[in-house]
C-alpha cells in the first residue's frame, strides 16, 4: 500500500526499522546506498527468472538433465546471478507431483522467484502441507490423481527447491519466451500447474 | 511446551490456507535487505532464526513476518555488541519525535 | 568436513530426541525411518551457527525420503506418497 501523503505514525516495528538502520549507518556498518541497492536488486527478482529456467529445460533436454543433477550449476551456466543459492530442482511427471514447503520458517528460492507469498509462510500451509498435501492442493484447485505419487519437500536446511512442472500440451514449436509466459510462480512451488495455451 | 518449539509446526492441525498476498512495503524490503547485508558483520540467518524462535508464542503469532525479522535482527545486533539497548532507546525516542513516516 | 557415513538408498532412522536449541530436524520426523535420497554436500552445523559459533567442521547433509503412511498413522492419500526432508548426519543412525 503506497503512502498517500498523509502523516501516519510509525508502528513500533517500523520505528525499530528506522532506528536500527540509522544506528547501523552511523556506526559505519551499512550505508543507505547499500540498503537501497539491495532493495532494488531484490525487487528486480521476479518469478520470471524461475520461468526462464523452466522453459529452457522444456526446450533443451541436455540442460534439463544438468538442472536435475545440479540445479545451482545449471542456473549459473544460464548466466543467472544466484548469490548463495543451493538449488534442487524436482521434476513433475505423469507419475510424480512435487510440492515445496518450509515447515520451520519460510525457506524459498528467492533469487529465482522473488519474495514468497504470505500464504507460503502461514501457519496453515506450513503445518498441513507435510501431513495432508492432497487436501491442501485441492484447496488450491489442484486435484492430483490417486495413482500419482505426491512428493512433499520440506526445505529444512541449506537447499532451496524449484518444481519443474510438466510442459503443457499444445505447445509444440513454441519459442522459449512464449513457453516461459505459461510458467506461474505457483507452478514452481507445486500448488498449481502452468497456464494452458489459449485455444 | 519446551520439547517442541512453537515454530516447529509441521503436521499440527490447521485451518484452510488463506491465500493472502500483499505487496511488500518499503520498510519490509529494507528489513530483508539489512538482514542480508548484516551477514558481512557476522549475523547469520541461523542466529536470526533462533531469535525468532525464542519469541514468546503469542508474539510469534501476533507479529507479521517482517515484524519478527526486524526484532530478531535487532536482537542479534544487540547480542553481538554492535548496538546497545541504550543506543536503541535514545534513537527510538529521537526518531519518534521527528514524526517520520 | 566430517566424512559421509551414508549413501543414496541407505535406510536410516532419525534420532528420537528432543533437545533444546535451534534445530533444523523437524519434530514430526524424529524417530522415523526413511531412505537416503541423496547426499547434498557438507555444510556448517546450523545448531552451532545459531549460537554464534562457526559450526565447523562441516557436516554431511542428506535428503531423506519417508513414506507418508509410515510418518502419519491416519494419512489420507496414496500409499506411494512421500515427504522428503533435509537432515544432518548427526541426527541419523543406520536402520
Amino acid at each position: 500500500m503506497k503512502d498517500q501523503g498523509k502523516y501516519r505514525p510509525l508502528s513500533y516495528f517500523q520505528l525499530m526499522e528506522v532506528t536500527l538502520r540509522e544506528l547501523l549507518v552511523e556506526k559505519g556498518l551499512l550505508t543507505d546506498e547499500q540498503v537501497q541497492r539491495e532493495v532494488a536488486e531484490m525487487t528486480a527478482r521476479t518469478p520470471e527468472r524461475g520461468a526462464r529456467v523452466v522453459s529452457r529445460a522444456w526446450m533443451d533436454p541436455s540442460f534439463k538433465k544438468d538442472l536435475l543433477q545440479d540445479g545451482t550449476k545449471a542456473c549459473e551456466q544460464l548466466g543467472l546471478e544466484i548469490p548463495a543459492l543451493k538449488l534442487v530442482v524436482v521434476e513433475n511427471t505423469p507419475q510424480v507431483h512435487n510440492a515445496i514447503v518450509c515447515t520451520l520458517c519460510s525457506c524459498y528460492p528467492r533469487v529465482l522467484l522473488g519474495l514468497p507469498p504470505d500464504w507460503y509462510k502461514s501457519r496453515n500451509y506450513r503445518s498441513r502441507m507435510v501431513r495432508e498435501p492432497r487436501a491442501v492442493l485441492a484447496e488450491f484447485g489442484l486435484m492430483i490423481d490417486e495413482k500419482t505419487q505426491i512428493r512433499v519437500h520440506d526445505s529444512t536446511a541449506d537447499m532451496r527447491y524449484l518444481v519443474l512442472p510438466m510442459r503443457p500440451a499444445g505447445t509444440d514449436g513454441w519459442s522459449e519466451e512464449r513457453l516461459a509466459a505459461l510458467v506461474t510462480r505457483d507452478s514452481m512451488i507445486g500448488v498449481a500447474v502452468p497456464r494452458a495455451p489459449r485455444a | 511446551m519446551i520439547e517442541r518449539s512453537h515454530h516447529d509446526m509441521g503436521g499440527l492441525p490447521g485451518g484452510k490456507v488463506e491465500r493472502t498476498e500483499h505487496e511488500y512495503a518499503d520498510w519490509e524490503r529494507r528489513v530483508d535487505a539489512m538482514s542480508w547485508l548484516m551477514r558481512a558483520h557476522g549475523i547469520t540467518v541461523d542466529e536470526r532464526r533462533r531469535h525468532i524462535e525464542q519469541l514468546p508464542p503469542d508474539d510469534y503469532e501476533r507479529m507479521t513476518y517482517y515484524e519478527r525479522w526486524i526484532v530478531s535482527l535487532a536482537q542479534a545486533a544487540l547480542q553481538r555488541g554492535l548496538i546497545t539497548s541504550e543506543e536503541l532507546a535514545r534513537k527510538m525516542v529521537e526518531v519518534e519525535s521527528r514524526g517520520s513516516r | 568436513m566430517v566424512p559421509a557415513r551414508f549413501k543414496a538408498g541407505d535406510r536410516v532412522r532419525v534420532l528420537k530426541a528432543y533437545p533444546i536449541g535451534h534445530l533444523r530436524t523437524p519434530y514430526y520426523i524424529r524417530g522415523h525411518v526413511g531412505e537416503i535420497e541423496r547426499l547434498c554436500g557438507a555444510f556448517p552445523n546450523p545448531e552451532e551457527l545459531a549460537q554464534m559459533r562457526d559450526g565447523l567442521p562441516a557436516l554431511p547433509l542428506y535428503r531423506v525420503r519417508f513414506r507418508q503412511r509410515e510418518v502419519w498413522p491416519d494419512y489420507q492419500g496414496s500409499p506411494s506418497d512421500v515427504v522428503e526432508v533435509e537432515i544432518f548426519q548427526h541426527w541419523l543412525d543406520a536402520a
